[in-house]
């Protein structure tokens, strides 16, 4: 049996329409052509029950009829068979249809390249099977991130894992979409037809940020993405410390919460605040020096400046002493 | 709660006809279509209640068939003498509330109270009962998972020292187990945690429908010493006595396949 | 005055008198009308929590500032929006207001089977109705009307206690009212009245009853188990501590999917009822709709997993319940042909309820139909958890639910004060509604195709979704304009409006052949019960005064007072 989607499609197409955003992946097309499939015989039905009511409703109104109308009918067993079984035939098609793209959807291809996405309230992260680590990149959000980049032409799968609690990891512009259950891994997969750069979003409600888990897929070509690739392996100990703690930076999702333009979010915006006085929730003042940076980093819920509530996650074991130096750096060097 | 609280009680004067005899509902025809919505309403309400129980008894049956050993090996914590005991009590009660019932029916409301007096005592010492293996097993630290004292961790240190002093399941100090909790898989260990949550909803949840029942004997005992039943007048008992008897068939479920797995 | 008016003399409205008279009473009608009045009044709760949703989604919301607090509030309004509809109005509203009110007297007896439960469900919907109230000003509530876990059980705020709390007494009054319905339509039938000789309406109440006294307790344990994971961490929905947060899914869809349901079957059961007596004929293929009624409560239990076909269930049972899932659109689809085929060659009247009855018509056929996008694998992927969902329930809830709801209160309300209600004010309000609805939400379907996500507190620029949401918040306006001018018509008819005879629209349901409104025990003698409750010929019109009036009238039939008995 040959999947749906393998058949040429006279339907395809790679702008959006009235009702969609551009196909970008192989399975797109056969989701529209599912959809459109239901939506002209919905329409038919729709048009054919309005038009019979908006006639009888004229051509029998009280003012032309009377009080009493003629005898008639009351049931017609060939009638009511009739409108029972053709509709149910059209649904047995549109199930088999929905089936069949369904066990598409479903079945991994052997050469896949599985990237993990790590989601946590409330942002993504992406980790290659080459060690590369990438996150967020949707163009609203300004965190700087690459997105989940991935290469044109070859199928990928992606591992989904949470930290805490439901999210779902939602790609319109690929027709995809799969929850990601804390506990467990769940998999999703796609083969990118388009270059470009296409949203992501969170589709399972996760919590005050849930709008803001944003990012991107940036489709890139075989050969730009193994550049990429190549260039994501940085040697932190090469760059000047405040570049290397904007890798540090980027790779650990930090603006999903604090922000580097002077606006508040879930954290405090932190372009100068380095060397500042800052008032806790308790009263006390405190400086925003080396070690208070640190503390913040490894044991965050001790000391939250006023205003702000305890829920910063602890990076104690996921940032190294000289992870943890370099970010001082960056923060340092938003003071200018 | 009760679906019977519609027929307005008083004496009976027992003779029908077109009059309507005090405890007859004002918006009903007779006592037979009083009796019979009562009837179905009764049943209607013992199937909610079936419901309402259905989804931990899923959560069993799921978790059981995915983890056998884990829900085989808990089952040992539990003390089957105890348990039989709450059976044997729990059927004395039905036995003593359906002769109630027929008491209710001939007028015999002496025996009729002493039936409700001991279907009390019976239900009282259920709870007794269940209270005991309860501080027990809050003593023993055999609880569920998010409980600050259970010892069933995944990671041993995050039981607390004193619980690992006095709990004779942590290290199986006086070999009643067949292993030591401390000495399993951690995963295994902190699925027993669910076991126990579910143990403990289920038993929790019945005993709650106990302690319901017993009121409910209460309200039915004032109304007996009341002189309130007799041969036309017995749906109350009738009906409280439905209900006790599905509140005892659930212990009949729960007894077997929470107790006598291991 | 018509002469089958009572408002002049003694009804049940002013029998007896003082609050305690009617908070303590037994009586179905007025136990009815205090549904009809606090749904409506939650329901304008309701709904301003749902015009801070639309005027955030359009207003001048910046995604970039947006702040936390705004967020959160934002997230509140969807949550306590969603849940103050679903349990404290649209489950409700039909059965307990109109069914309660209308039950008896179209089985023409005194009363349901358990008066005093009846009152007991009451004062449970005031409990839960002041929990919920309750939550508003003790915290933050974001979970969503679903209550997921582990978010709902492990990173919110003790709010959400009493919200469950009070969703779950909201359920024991929903149960007791299905049980009282279930008993009083087996056991207090006239003799005549045999199963296939009931309106459709009490088909309808009577599968809407089933539904409640199985699912409910379901959604009870559900609930009580969310309670219980909070408080005490029981384990069964933390990963962290062995269990499954998928479990609570299922449990909660196993209730949440029939409650739907529960929803449209009652608005189904006045749509029978409009579309006979406005078409002064017999509803077309009685037989179907009774047994359709039945099926779409029975195939309601064995669908829920459609909600969950991303959330990592197996992939063997997301097909098994798409294919199920398709099995409960048939009988909905017979329906609605058999009311169409009711209009041909029948005598239309375009009165107020007719009007909604026409309404929904098409918003239940649009209604229904996207819910086929839905139920199919392929695209539901792709839709679950946008806006095309949003639009899909609200087209069928509010569209065809609450449209059932309201042509019901235009129906019934001469029998339940005595005054009409049918002129210009009270049919802009209808059409209004209907304009404003279609307004609000078909921008959504739209949106929701073009990837838009529910349950965001805004979305970026770049998204494209802004044009969407300003046209949905558009339509919002008309369509609370529209609401008010209907609740405005209803308040104002009671000062001033039109006394009503026993029976202005021409039904030979039971109810019609008592005054307006009817006294205490419903019906002065028994009213006559001859067995086919369509056949419009029973009764003829006698003009704007008198309304409809049995042909045949049999002695002291205080319907038609000055009429001498058939020889």
């Amino acid at each position: 049996m040959i999947p749906v989607a393998l058949l040429p499609t006279l339907l395809q197409h790679t702008q959006e329409d009235f009702w969609f955003p551009s196909q970008a992946a192989r399975n797109a097309s056969m989701v529209d052509e599912l959809y459109y499939f239901i939506f002209y015989v919905s329409l038919f039905a729709f048009i054919a029950i309005v038009l019979a009511t908006a006639i009888f409703a004229v051509k029998y109104r009280r003012g032309k009829v009377g009080m009493n109308p003629e005898d008639s009918p009351h049931h017609s067993t060939s009638i009511e068979i009739v409108w029972s079984v053709i509709p149910s035939l059209f649904m047995v098609a549109m199930f088999w249809y929905g089936f069949q793209d369904f066990v598409v959807m479903k079945q991994i291809p052997d050469n896949a390249y599985e990237i993990q996405a790590k989601a946590k309230k409330w942002d993504w992260k992406f980790v290659y099977p080459e060690g590369v680590e990438s996150f967020g990149g949707n163009i609203d959000m300004h965190d700087g991130g690459e997105g989940m980049v991935v290469p044109l032409g070859r199928p990928v799968s992606v591992r989904l894992e949470s930290s805490d609690v439901l999210h779902s990891l939602f790609i319109p512009n690929f027709r995809v979409k799969m929850d990601v259950v804390p506990g467990r891994y769940n998999y999703l997969w796609f083969e990118p037809t388009e270059l470009g750069e296409f949203p992501l979003y969170c589709a399972e409600y996760c919590g005050t940020r849930h709008s803001r888990m944003l990012a991107k897929v940036v489709v890139k070509s075989e050969e730009d993405f193994q550049q990429w690739l190549k260039d994501q392996v940085v040697d932190l100990a090469t760059l000047p410390p405040a570049e290397a703690g904007f890798e540090v930076w980027k790779k650990n999702g930090c603006a999903a919460c604090h922000n580097t333009e002077g606006v508040n979010g879930i954290g405090p915006f932190l372009n100068g605040k380095y060397g500042s006085t800052e008032t806790l929730a308790d009263g006390s003042t405190i400086t925003v020096d080396d070690n208070y940076i640190r503390e913040s980093l490894l044991d965050p819920n001790s000391k939250v400046v006023a205003g702000f509530k305890p829920e910063m996650t602890s990076f104690a074991g996921q940032l190294n002493d000289d992870e943890i130096s370099y970010l001082i750096a960056y923060l340092k060097s938003l003071n200018e | 709660m009760s679906t019977t609280t519609t027929a307005a009680q008083g004496d009976d004067h027992g003779h029908g006809h077109d009059d309507h005899p005090k405890h007859l509902a004002h918006h009903f025809e007779s006592l037979e279509q009083q009796f019979d919505a009562g009837k179905l309403g009764i049943w209607s309400f013992l199937l909610t209640e079936v419901l309402f129980f259905s989804a931990l008894f899923v959560a069993y049956t799921m978790y059981r068939s995915n983890y056998p050993e884990v829900f085989q090996y808990a089952s040992q914590f539990l003390d089957t003498n105890m348990g039989a005991l709450n059976t044997i009590v729990l059927l004395l009660s039905s036995f003593t509330i359906a002769w109630g019932v027929r008491n209710a029916m001939l007028g015999q409301l002496g025996l009729l109270k002493m039936n409700l007096v001991i279907t009390l005592l019976c239900a009282g010492g259920f709870m007794m009962i269940k209270k005991m293996e309860y501080e027990h097993k809050f003593h023993e630290g055999t609880l569920w998972s998010g409980n600050v004292n259970t010892i069933f961790r995944l990671d041993p240190n995050d039981v607390p020292e004193d619980m690992k002093h006095h709990s004779t399941a942590w290290d199986n100090r006086n070999g009643e187990f067949t292993m030591a909790v401390k000495d399993l898989d951690p995963e295994f260990r902190q699925k027993l945690g669910i076991f126990f949550g579910i143990y403990f909803c289920l038993t929790g949840l019945h005993g709650i429908h106990v302690l319901i029942g017993m009121i409910l004997m209460i309200w039915l005992l004032i109304r007996a010493m009341k002189g309130e039943f007799g041969p036309t007048n017995f749906n109350a008992v009738d009906f409280g006595a439905l209900y006790w008897h599905l509140v005892d068939l659930i212990w009949i479920f729960l007894f077997p396949l929470l107790y006598l797995i291991s | 005055m018509p002469s089958t008016n009572t408002l002049d003399r003694t009804n049940y409205l002013n029998a007896t008198k003082g609050f305690m008279s009617w908070f303590w009473t037994i009586d179905h009608k007025r136990l009815g009308l205090m549904y009809l009045w606090s749904v409506i009044g939650c329901f304008m709760l309701g709904g301003f929590f749902a015009m801070k949703i639309r005027l955030t989604l359009s207003g001048d919301v910046d995604f970039a500032s947006q702040t936390a607090e705004q967020m959160n509030a934002y997230n509140n309004a969807f949550t306590v929006h969603g849940a103050v509809m679903i349990f404290l109005v649209i489950i409700p509203s039909i059965p307990a207001a109109l069914g309660n009110f209308v039950v008896p007297m179209m089985l023409g007896t005194k009363d349901v089977a358990f008066p005093k439960l009846n009152r007991f469900s009451y004062h449970l919907w005031i409990i839960g109705a002041v929990l919920f109230v309750a939550t508003l000003f003790i915290g933050n509530l974001d979970t969503g009307w679903t209550f997921y876990p582990p978010y709902s059980t492990g990173h919110t705020d003790p709010s959400v206690i009493t919200a469950v709390l009070g969703a779950f007494i909201l359920g024991f009054s929903s149960i007791f009212t299905g049980l009282n319905f279930i008993v009083t339509i087996h056991k207090m039938r006239p003799p005549e009245m045999t199963w296939f000789k009931m309106p459709l309406f009490l088909w309808a109440i009577y599968a809407t009853a089933l539904i409640q006294i199985l699912a409910t307790p379901v959604i009870g344990i559900s609930l009580l188990l969310i309670l219980v994971e909070k408080t005490m961490q029981i384990g069964i929905f933390t990963p962290e501590l062995g269990g499954d947060p998928v479990f609570f899914q299922h449990l909660f869809w196993f209730y949440s999917h029939p409650a739907v349901y529960v929803m449209i079957l009652p608005g189904m059961g006045v749509m029978s009822e409009l579309f006979a007596t406005f078409s002064r004929k017999p509803i077309f293929g009685y037989k179907s709709i009774a047994l359709a009624s039945i099926a779409i409560a029975i195939f309601s239990f064995i669908v829920w997993g459609h909600h969950m076909f991303v959330s990592g269930q197996s992939e063997l049972m997301s097909v098994i319940f798409s294919a199920l899932t398709f099995s409960v659109a048939v009988p909905s689809a017979i329906k609605v042909f058999n009311w169409i085929a009711t209009m041909y060659k029948g005598s239309i009247s375009f009165s107020t309820p007719m009007l909604y009855g026409l309404s929904i018509i098409w918003l239940f056929g649009i209604g229904g139909l996207t819910g086929l996008f839905l139920a199919t694998l392929g695209t539901d992927v792709y839709f679950h958890d946008t806006y095309f969902v949003v639009a899909h329930f609200h087209y069928v809830m509010v569209g065809s639910a609450l449209f059932g709801f309201l042509g019901g209160i235009f129906y019934w309300w001469p029998k339940m004060y005595g005054v009409v209600v049918d002129n210009m004010a009270s049919k802009i309000g209808c059409l209004m509604t209907f304009v404003g609805f279609n307004m609000t939400f078909m921008p959504q379907f739209i949106g929701g195709s073009k990837g838009m996500p529910r349950r965001y507190a805004a979305y970026g620029e770049s998204a494209g979704f802004d044009g969407y949401n300003e046209a949905s918040t558009l339509g919002a306006m008309v369509l609370m304009t529209g609401l008010f001018i209907a609740l405005g018509s209803l308040l104002w008819s009671l000062k001033k409006g039109k006394k009503s005879p026993s029976n202005p629209w021409g039904g030979v349901t039971l109810e019609w052949m008592t005054p307006s409104p009817p006294p205490e025990h419903n019906f002065e003698i028994d009213p006559p019960v001859v067995g086919d409750p369509y056949d419009m010929t029973l009764v003829e019109w006698k003009g704007e005064e008198e309304g409809f009036l049995p042909v045949n009238p049999r002695a002291d039939d205080p319907c038609v007072p000055d009429v001498k008995p058939s020889a």
